[in-house]
């Protein structure tokens, strides 16, 4: 049921954490990987790692916020791959601090990269999926990686929620735009909830400076307390669902909310 | 190797539509499967078609003596559960004047009392085999679009799919809170080629909305973006997803399967 043998995916901040494990999983089901970031070294240890289980991948130094980059990136996917197929807009960034505490320049940072680089990625990438959407059943797919920060509010998260509750009615709009015009890419959301990843272990880090915990281990312990199941996410968990909205299996699914999160917008 | 293999299923209001696709695609993953139903003789019919991995038991999913029966027959026969399906439901038209509280009754009988009941009797026998899976038993509740958004003439049947909706929530808090791994998510179709669309488009064509049926359904497809209503197999992909331990961090969540209607 989830086999994606023969498509291509465009995985952007596939160096680590959630990009990272989503694009070993894609590559697992049979994808060919087009992976960007702008950390070079740690993405060529994912490239060996996705290459050494028998896949197929390309790495791309790129910043999403830049326009060219996006331009020379998603050329270059076509012109190696032949293809692009799977786009997964996973890069972003998180900056706690309180709107009072937080400069106009701190949410402009946020902003761009976790907004503008999404909507560059779509812009940039759409005119080639057009075309690959004719070839699969389910057409083509794109993935946006919102968070429960996206549906629910948080202190001290005021930019990083503001940015993905855009990336939330972006990703909706743009779906709504596709299936008007008649073009088979389907455009879904996935909101995980905190994920053992370094953006987690950011925030902890964050939690013990301000003093709120003793240790980062306290504070991994509080998060995972927030969530009703008694855990963090592993990166494979959103992994899963993004195979799922990449493979034909989620081929009626558009302009939805995948919402991986151990119960925490539940309650 | 299935994404299911050596699960155990129920899947309720099995005998045809959603439930006897979901029952197909969960063998064809390798669980084994218990298709209910009241129409029996359907029901006899589509376990036969499905291969000896589907049988079926008559069960009407309103009958509390009746879960219980099914519950012990299910351990008595496979010696365990670790997906239940809450599929059985009915639709009905008529604008909320017009509807009687005994025809309310009826829908919300079936389609939240139903889901409760399974709920209550099924978890016990799920729990007996949660560790055995990394991503616990699973129970799906089958709700709607019309769980989210409101439907102009279809006041009961909107009540009880919002009701199933967040129902599963709290029964998942429960489970999750309690350290149990049992996760409770929805499914969120949209209109889907089965005989309830067939009700749905004969409702059209006699509140005068169209002419004949091909009208009503170009019509109720345009109220899905994507161009086309959903087939079975979406909605059973989407269940297979949440059975298998794929959804493992997923509990209380919605996975809405519409083609885009609510996304707009």
């Amino acid at each position: 049921m989830l086999d994606i043998s023969g498509k291509v995916a465009f995985v952007t901040g596939g160096a680590r954490g959630l990009g990272a494990a989503a694009a070993k999983r894609l590559a697992s089901a049979g994808a060919k990987i087009f992976l960007t970031d702008i950390l070079d070294d740690v993405a060529a240890a994912t490239i060996a790692e996705i290459e050494d289980a028998g896949g197929e991948a390309q790495f791309f130094h790129h910043d999403v916020t830049s326009p060219s980059d996006w331009q020379y990136a998603v050329e270059a996917c076509v012109e190696r791959f032949g293809s692009l197929d799977i786009l997964l807009n996973n890069a972003g960034i998180l900056q706690p601090g309180t709107i009072l505490e937080q400069s106009f320049e701190d949410f402009e940072r946020v902003m761009d990269v976790n907004v503008h680089g999404v909507w560059l990625g779509m812009k940039t990438a759409l005119p080639h999926m057009i075309e690959a959407g004719t070839k699969w059943p389910g057409g083509g797919s794109i993935i946006n990686i919102s968070s429960v920060g996206g549906i629910v509010g948080a202190p001290g998260l005021s930019a990083y929620s503001a940015t993905k509750g855009a990336v939330k009615l972006l990703t909706k709009s743009v779906a709504m735009e596709c299936t008007n015009a008649g073009h088979k890419v389907r455009v879904n959301s996935v909101h995980p909830a905190i994920i053992k990843t370094d953006m987690a272990t950011g925030i902890a880090d964050e939690m013990t400076h301000q003093g709120v915990v003793g240790s980062t281990d306290e504070a991994l312990g509080l998060m995972s307390l927030a969530h009703p199941i008694g855990h963090l996410g592993d990166p494979k968990d959103v992994a899963s669902a993004v195979l799922f909205l990449a493979s034909d299996a989620s081929s009626y699914m558009t302009g939805a909310e995948l919402v991986v999160d151990g119960g925490f917008t539940a309650q | 190797m299935g994404l299911l293999d050596g699960k155990i299923a129920l899947v309720t209001g099995g005998a045809r539509g959603l439930g006897a696709e979901i029952a197909k695609s969960f063998a064809e993953e390798g669980a084994s499967v218990l298709i209910t139903d009241v129409l029996e003789a359907e029901g006899a019919e589509t376990a036969r078609t499905l291969g000896n991995k589907v049988s079926f038991l008559k069960h009407d999913v309103t009958n509390e003596a009746e879960w219980v029966a099914t519950i012990a027959a299910i351990k008595d026969q496979f010696g365990g559960l670790d997906i239940l399906v809450n599929n059985a439901g009915i639709a009905m038209g008529g604008r909320m004047e017009e509807t009687t509280l005994d025809d309310f009754r009826r829908v919300t009988s079936i389609n939240l009392d139903g889901v409760f009941l399974g709920m209550k009797h099924a978890g016990p026998l799920i729990r007996e085999r949660m560790g055995k899976w990394q991503g616990g038993g699973s129970i799906i509740n089958i709700s709607s679009v019309a769980g989210l958004v409101g439907l102009a003439g279809a006041p009961a049947y909107t009540a009880s799919k919002g009701a199933v909706r967040l129902m599963t929530k709290s029964a998942a808090l429960e489970y999750a809170q309690n350290g149990e791994t049992i996760r409770v998510n929805s499914i969120h179709p949209g209109f889907t080629e089965t005989p309830m669309v067939d009700f749905t488009l004969d409702k059209m064509i006699e509140a005068g909305a169209a002419q004949n049926s091909d009208e009503a359904k170009a019509l109720l497809t345009m109220a899905h973006p994507i161009g086309r209503l959903g087939v079975p197999r979406d909605i059973a992909n989407a269940a297979v997803f949440l059975a298998s331990d794929e959804s493992a961090f997923m509990t209380g969540s919605e996975l809405v399967v519409d083609g885009g209607l609510s996304a707009r």
